[in-house]
């Protein structure tokens, strides 16, 4: 079963003359265990794909399914359910809450979920010292530097055990060596043999990263290549 | 996430503290506003409260509020006395003189005269004196404010002299006489004497009030007086009522305080639901953000509700404790002297900011729930 399976899937935005087609068909897959890489032009549907995927946005027609799950059977409450529990998300401007530490920014998925703060806070801070940056657990978000909020987002991600990670253009905001880091951690602390990465990404410097990479243009899939170099992560 | 929320809150310090002043601000401006201007209305009521030993007033027909008399004629006060009901029914003489010092301050004053012989109507709040010293001759009692006006820079001292149409009266006695709402120095005197306190008219009687028997309510009685006599007659809270009314018909008192109060009510709309609105607003990406993560728009809601509870509570609570502190200290100052916070202002504005926060937090909901989640990846 793939982690993530796209059938056909189209998305138009807008009405009439104005009406712009972004996704044309898309077939897509990211199996378990793999890094998937979405990569393609700015404006190719790549992020309208994973916000579909990640049930943030409903498509005009296709079929989705996570893990074998199809979103559009849920009610919306279970799809907000299924995401709060099956996914983690790394966006490119990080979106911590400013007014929280670092821990407390990793823990929000386990709040979310309503367990004890205390609690959430101590795991949050135990997974950001795996990340490397367990000494700036206190901190607020604007007193680290690109590459340790990129972590604290990818803690974020990871705290409550997703079985699907979606990164929006994780090492967008980074220099290359923080990039190189950033994907590093991604690589090794969430690649797992029961879990699925996806990254959308046009930073051809970390695609050796990717075990697999799907290329999209003008609201298609036009081919996926498998990096049998990947870099290892488990 | 109710700590999220409340984190979320105070992260930016000087937003939050804005937030806060202005909730205090317009709470503290409305309720004062509001209060000060009743405490204004209700002083018009305050000489009609002070005689505390009647029920019911008696006055001359058309007779609009307590300033306004009409003199009646003696045989008036046996009319009354003989309606069924009565208890007791006695005279008071309201006069405007003017009171002069030997030191040459001069003053109008509000001189009532209370009926020789049972002194109802006298002062019960004594700051020195004792009220029943009226019944030595050529004696008053003067209120603080009174005192203070013709006397100035000094001392409250008993035995002071005044001069009143020629006439020597020594002051036997100090009030803390409810103020009215003219600055007139408010003195009491028998009423015999007090009618030798201005030039004679043909009839000096300004009114007559009464007790009702205690098998008949003052209602009851003032319609039966109405009835009998074909003199006016209202109940002491009437009365009051008749009065403050006519200051608010016939002043530009309420138009100026409404004014004042209608734009504290705009401000306290525009600059605590705008900063509350605008809150929200700069926290949309954040709001998205814990959207993709899986908080449900019922989570949210509650998040909202309570910001939006939490500064309510503290900026209200700061707003009505700078009002209550105003309220302390004003009586320290002389004009503002029975002065109070109303109740009813304090919970009136507090249940407007309220609604005013309700409605900013509401619209802003609006926007969070309308959000969607994809637009953190934007």
């Amino acid at each position: 079963m793939n982690a993530v399976h796209c059938h056909q899937i189209e998305k138009s935005f807008g009405t009439g003359e104005t009406q712009v087609k972004v996704l044309r068909g898309v077939d897509f897959t990211a199996e378990r265990g793999e890094m998937t890489f979405l990569v393609g032009p700015s404006g190719c549907g790549k992020t309208t794909l994973i916000s579909i995927i990640a049930g943030l946005l409903g498509s005009d027609s296709g079929k989705v399914s996570l893990f074998g799950e199809s979103l559009a059977e849920l009610s919306a409450r279970d799809q907000i359910l299924f995401r709060r529990r099956h996914l983690g998300f790394v966006f490119q401007q990080y979106n911590l809450l400013p007014s929280l530490t670092a821990a407390e920014n990793a823990a929000v998925p386990l709040l979310a979920a309503g367990m004890n703060r205390k609690a959430a806070v101590k795991k949050a801070s135990d997974l950001l010292g795996v990340l490397g940056v367990g000494h700036r657990a206190d901190a607020a978000p604007r007193l680290l530097s690109g590459g340790q909020q990129q972590r604290v987002a990818l803690a974020r991600a990871l705290v409550h055990e997703p079985r699907l990670i979606i990164c929006d253009e994780p090492t967008a905001a980074l220099d290359h060596k923080s990039g190189e880091s950033v994907m590093e951690l991604l690589s090794s602390s969430a690649v797992h043999p029961d879990r699925a990465v996806v990254v959308v990404t046009h930073d051809n410097r970390v695609f050796h990263f990717a075990h697999r990479i799907a290329h999209m243009d003008d609201g298609i899939i036009t081919h996926t290549e498998t990096n049998t170099a990947s870099t290892p992560s488990h | 996430m109710i700590f999220v929320a409340f984190r979320m809150l105070i992260g930016d310090r000087a937003k939050y503290i804005g937030l806060l002043f202005a909730v205090a601000f317009s709470t503290f401006l409305l309720q004062n506003q509001s209060s000060i201007f009743s405490n204004l209305m209700k002083r018009a009521g305050n000489q009609i409260r002070d005689v505390t030993d009647a029920d019911v007033w008696v006055m001359a027909p058309k007779t609009d509020y307590f300033d306004q008399t009409k003199p009646l004629q003696e045989t008036d006060l046996l009319k009354v006395r003989g309606v069924p009901g009565v208890d007791f029914a006695v005279r008071i003489f309201k006069g405007l003189p003017i009171a002069n010092t030997r030191s040459g301050h001069f003053a109008a004053c509000s001189v009532l005269g209370l009926d020789d012989t049972t002194l109802v109507g006298a002062p019960r709040n004594m700051i020195q004196g004792d009220w029943r010293d009226l019944w030595k001759p050529n004696s008053v009692i003067i209120d603080k404010a009174g005192y203070l006006l013709l006397f100035p820079g000094e001392e409250l001292r008993l035995g002071r002299e005044l001069e009143l149409n020629d006439k020597l009266v020594r002051v036997v006695g100090i009030s803390d006489a409810l103020p009215a709402f003219t600055t007139f120095p408010l003195i009491h005197a028998r009423y015999s004497e007090a009618l030798t306190f201005q030039g004679r008219q043909r009839q000096q009687l300004s009114f007559v009030v009464a007790r009702p028997r205690s098998d008949v309510t003052p209602e009851e009685l003032a319609n039966r007086i109405e009835r009998e006599t074909g003199l006016k007659a209202m109940t002491t809270s009437r009365f009051q009522w008749a009065s403050v009314s006519y200051y608010l018909k016939n002043t530009g008192i309420p138009v100026n305080f409404g004014i004042t109060v209608v734009v504290s009510i705009i401000v306290g709309l525009v600059v605590t639901g705008q900063t509350f609105y605008l809150f929200i607003l700069e926290n949309l990406k954040q709001f998205g953000a814990l959207k993709a993560i899986g908080v449900t728009n019922g989570v949210m809601l509650m998040m909202v509700l309570f910001q939006s509870l939490l500064v309510w509570f503290i900026g209200v609570g700061f707003g009505t404790a700078l009002s209550a502190t105003f309220f302390n200290i004003s009586p320290f100052v002389i004009q503002l002297r029975h002065f109070i916070l109303f109740w009813e202002s304090a919970v009136g504005v507090a249940a407007f900011m309220l609604l005013v926060i309700g409605l900013a937090s509401s619209a802003g909901l609006i926007r969070v729930i309308r959000l969607q989640p994809a637009e953190v990846f934007r």
